[in-house]
């Protein structure tokens, strides 16, 4: 079988798996799992777009994540809309909110911007914390409801929800691989490799980043709603930096600006906390040091180490 | 006034701290220009130590002081070593991730071993002094007076001394130190190892007026960034009236505005910066 | 020089940092058309005179007139797109891409696709995409080096990477190309081909104003050349005329001039 072949057989392939799972795993837990997986993961690739595609690093990433959140969250818990309704307007207040702050943020680069972005993650989290008549506080907020049927499709059962979960994340991955085989994505790769190349061609390159910036806040937003959701609750720790540390964890481990990557870490390193969540104590303490080392010695990450032994003839 | 006054002492005191802080950030920066996101758990660890030292082991108070600054500089000088020596000449995205996985690191190692929960440090120093119908606790006297004596100390090295003389030079120009024989990888070191000995004073003297927990690092250094970007990143004059000016606009804005405002002082700040003058207010120009 | 109306043209051009005026009240007119060059010693200010004239630094005085519209402190990429490209001093490519990408790249100013485009696979997408692809291989084969098309840029030699940088600027269909140094670190024999390519870019209709160090290839090559010492202007004119130059010769050779 040729390597192309493979290539394209390969998610394929991963989709079926993904499909049969909780049909071959009579395990709830394990479904619930995935689905918490799969809307981080969906998150990670958000992440990647800006990291990955165009080479800034937003610390605030999470608190896109608790803006989409909290939005879906308090608006079907304590205002009756439905999942339906609330889901765009979460992610329409992800939107405005990610570009007003990309045109404070983006006057800066590289590490301004990293500690700009900082700067606005705290101050979310600071907001969602001392808001307490709207977000609940410390405390979170509770009874976020499932999404109503859609004709004859009801979304009330774990196996539902997981299917419904599946196809965002798919939709999601099918964005960010259309984008990044587009004239778009050669402007996103121009500009994180050579800004000042991408400038003398003509290619607007602040523009660029508040694009970037844009998209990955609302895959963030996508994220935090469909977590909010599926999980019934939310609380300010959704939307703190050390939640943006465990998203570059999975981004950094799986491979960064590759496809497989997001997904990849994401899966990997959620399933082995799962496995030994009995050390979960130690989980900083033991992640922390992983990224040093991811970082050192395997910058691209498990999809950039797969990709060399592919095309080593 | 006397509350004016009260408050201005107050002022100085937390400014002493936001300063010393601020000043150890500058300075891994203008040498290795990595924002050292974990500089924060450096300033924790000096308050856990000093923690560990009174309660403990019972030492006094200098002694604890001193046990901060040499395990901290410790720290300081191995992270370097260890996480960003082998990073030197890759893209400066990597170096920012590598220093969150430190921050992450320390803060949970912290965590496993005293875990969560806020601490109190006993302070040796338990007496107010009586001034012109203020009062100052002593050990607020203590704060702004170790970190003048400290920054005069710096000063003295940066200016006097031939290591420090290489810190400012390599500020100004990597490969200009490179090509005067500068050793700038041992520059880095000691630079590292400076910025830990700035923070574990900063987080020993602060320890006992304040809680101490793992993430107590989090909000102060998100304020140094602001000092550091406000007076110019690399910048040592800067940082210290960063400092000061942050601390006297917090106090002043809790006393007079109101108490959930002065925490916003810094982000506002930040974001004024940002709009007016991406470079910093105080830095030169380009 | 002629009567026609140049193409660029510098009024006053002044350029400082801190204290120091990299460009001093430079006035320069650029024929279309033709090659002028822009000569002088290190640190004569030809770097940063270009990157005024692209758009990459904003001048401190002085005015900017491109086609007779003024274009003085527009950005970068606004620049570009008025028809201004340029190379850079050490040649920059898009590293880990290969070299029709790259050259694919230089013709995003021409197209229009946007997010929606991308997502929806929409027939502009498509159409523009081919489009692009098309018109980087003609540029290619324009440079002669559409044989490498393929090969990832890290791996073809200096002088290839020469003509993928100035074919990467030709890819926008420029007005003016800026050469910064286009000769540097490769062989004579390369350096006549590399000429020889400049002519024919003169010939499609590109007027060129390229900084050099290489005396007989500026010499060969240029219509016109300015001198430029410590950021002023000290002569112009043929290469004829620059070479019997006393002032120019003094500049080079360090001398004080009264």
């Amino acid at each position: 079988m040729s390597r192309a072949l493979a290539a394209r057989l390969l998610p394929v392939g991963l989709l079926v798996v993904a499909i049969v799972f909780p049909l071959l795993v009579d395990n709830p837990y394990l479904v619930s799992v995935a689905v918490t997986a799969f809307v981080i993961a969906i998150a990670v690739y958000g992440l990647d777009v800006l990291l990955g595609y165009t080479g800034q690093l937003s610390l605030a990433h999470a608190g896109f994540f608790g803006v989409g959140g909290y939005t879906i969250g308090i608006l079907t818990a304590d205002h009756g809309f439905n999942f339906w309704t609330a889901l765009p307007l979460a992610l329409g207040l992800t939107v405005v909110l990610a570009h007003l702050i990309g045109l404070a943020a983006l006057r800066t680069r590289h590490d301004y911007f990293a500690i700009f972005t900082l700067a606005v993650g705290v101050m979310i989290v600071i907001i969602i914390d001392r808001w307490e008549e709207v977000t609940g506080g410390t405390d979170g907020l509770i009874g976020i409801p499932p999404p109503p049927p859609i004709g004859p499709l009801r979304f009330d059962t774990l196996t539902a929800q997981y299917y419904l979960v599946l196809a965002f994340l798919v939709f999601t991955i099918y964005v960010v691989w259309a984008l990044m085989h587009s004239l778009v994505g050669r402007t996103f790769l121009a500009v994180r490799n050579s800004e000042d190349l991408a400038r003398a061609v003509g290619i607007d390159a602040g523009r660029t980043y508040q694009l970037s910036f844009v998209i990955s806040a609302a895959l963030a937003g996508l994220g935090g709603a469909l977590y909010a959701v599926f999980l019934g609750y939310i609380g300010p720790a959704m939307g703190n930096v050390q939640m943006t540390f465990m998203m570059l964890v999975y981004l950094m481990i799986g491979g960064v600006a590759s496809l497989a990557g997001p997904l990849v870490g994401t899966l990997l390193v959620m399933g082995l906390m799962q496995a030994l969540s009995a050390f979960n104590e130690y989980q900083m303490m033991v992640l922390g040091p992983i990224l040093v080392v991811v970082i050192i010695f395997f910058p691209h990450g498990l999809a950039g180490q797969a990709r060399r032994l592919l095309s080593r003839p | 006034m006397t509350l004016f006054l009260q408050q201005l002492v107050n002022g100085v005191a937390l400014g002493s701290v936001y300063s010393l802080v601020a000043l150890g950030l500058t300075l891994v920066y203008g040498v290795l220009k990595v924002p050292n996101f974990a500089h924060g758990a450096l300033y924790m660890a000096g308050a856990y130590v000093a923690f560990v030292m009174l309660t403990s082991l019972g030492s006094g108070y200098v002694v604890a002081i001193v046990a901060a600054v040499a395990v901290v500089a410790l720290l300081g000088a191995v992270m370097e070593w260890v996480v960003f020596r082998p990073l030197e000449g890759k893209s400066p995205v990597h170096a920012m991730i590598a220093a969150l996985g430190v921050l992450f690191f320390l803060e949970g190692t912290a965590d496993v071993i005293w875990g969560a929960d806020f601490r109190q440090v006993p302070t040796p120093l338990d007496g107010v002094v009586s001034m012109a119908g203020i009062n100052i606790t002593e050990q607020r006297l203590l704060v702004v007076v170790a970190a003048v004596v400290t920054m005069l100390a710096l000063y003295w090295l940066l200016k006097r001394t031939l290591i420090g003389m290489s810190i400012e030079a390599m500020a100004q120009d990597r490969e200009g130190a490179l090509l005067v024989g500068i050793d700038t990888r041992r520059v880095a070191l000691v630079t590292f190892a400076l910025s830990g000995v700035l923070a574990a004073i900063a987080g020993s003297l602060i320890a006992p007026l304040v809680l101490v927990f793992p993430t107590m690092g989090a909000v102060i250094v998100l304020k140094a960034f602001v000092i550091v970007i406000l007076g110019g990143m690399g910048s040592v004059p800067g940082a210290i009236v960063g400092g000061y000016l942050l601390a006297l606009a917090e106090t002043m804005a809790g006393t007079y505005v109101a108490f959930a405002f002065s925490e916003l002082i810094a982000f506002a700040m930040l974001v004024l910066v940002l709009v007016v003058r991406p470079t910093g207010l105080f830095a030169k120009g380009v | 020089m002629s009567a026609s109306q140049p193409l660029l043209r510098v009024e006053q051009l002044g350029k400082s940092f801190g204290g120091l005026k990299a460009v001093n009240e430079v006035d320069l007119d650029v024929p279309a058309g033709k090659i002028t060059a822009i000569i002088g010693p290190n640190g004569a200010g030809k770097t940063t005179f270009f990157n005024l004239v692209s758009g990459f630094l904003a001048p401190s005085e002085g005015r900017i007139v491109l086609g007779g519209e003024d274009v003085t402190g527009l950005p970068a990429h606004r620049v570009a797109r008025l028809g201004v490209a340029r190379t850079f001093q050490t040649t920059r490519l898009f590293p880990e891409a290969t070299v029709l990408d790259n050259v694919v790249v230089g013709r995003r100013l021409h197209t229009r696709s946007n997010v929606f485009d991308a997502v929806l696979r929409s027939g502009r997408h498509a159409r523009e995409e081919a489009e692009s692809r098309e018109r980087a291989l003609e540029t290619l084969e324009v440079t002669g080096t559409a044989g490498l098309a393929d090969v990832p840029v890290a791996n073809i030699s200096q002088e290839a990477r020469k003509r993928v940088a100035i074919a990467l600027a030709l890819a926008t269909e420029p007005r003016l190309l800026l050469l910064d140094e286009p000769a540097a670190g490769i062989n004579p024999h390369e350096t006549d081909g590399l000429s020889r390519l400049i002519r024919s870019v003169v010939e499609r209709g590109v007027t060129v104003c390229l900084v050099e160090h290489k005396m007989r290839m500026v010499m060969d090559l240029s219509d016109h050349v300015a001198v430029l010492n410590y950021g002023r202007k000290i002569a112009e004119g043929t290469p004829a005329e620059i070479r019997g130059d006393p002032k120019v010769i003094d500049a080079y050779l360090g001398a004080e001039h009264g």
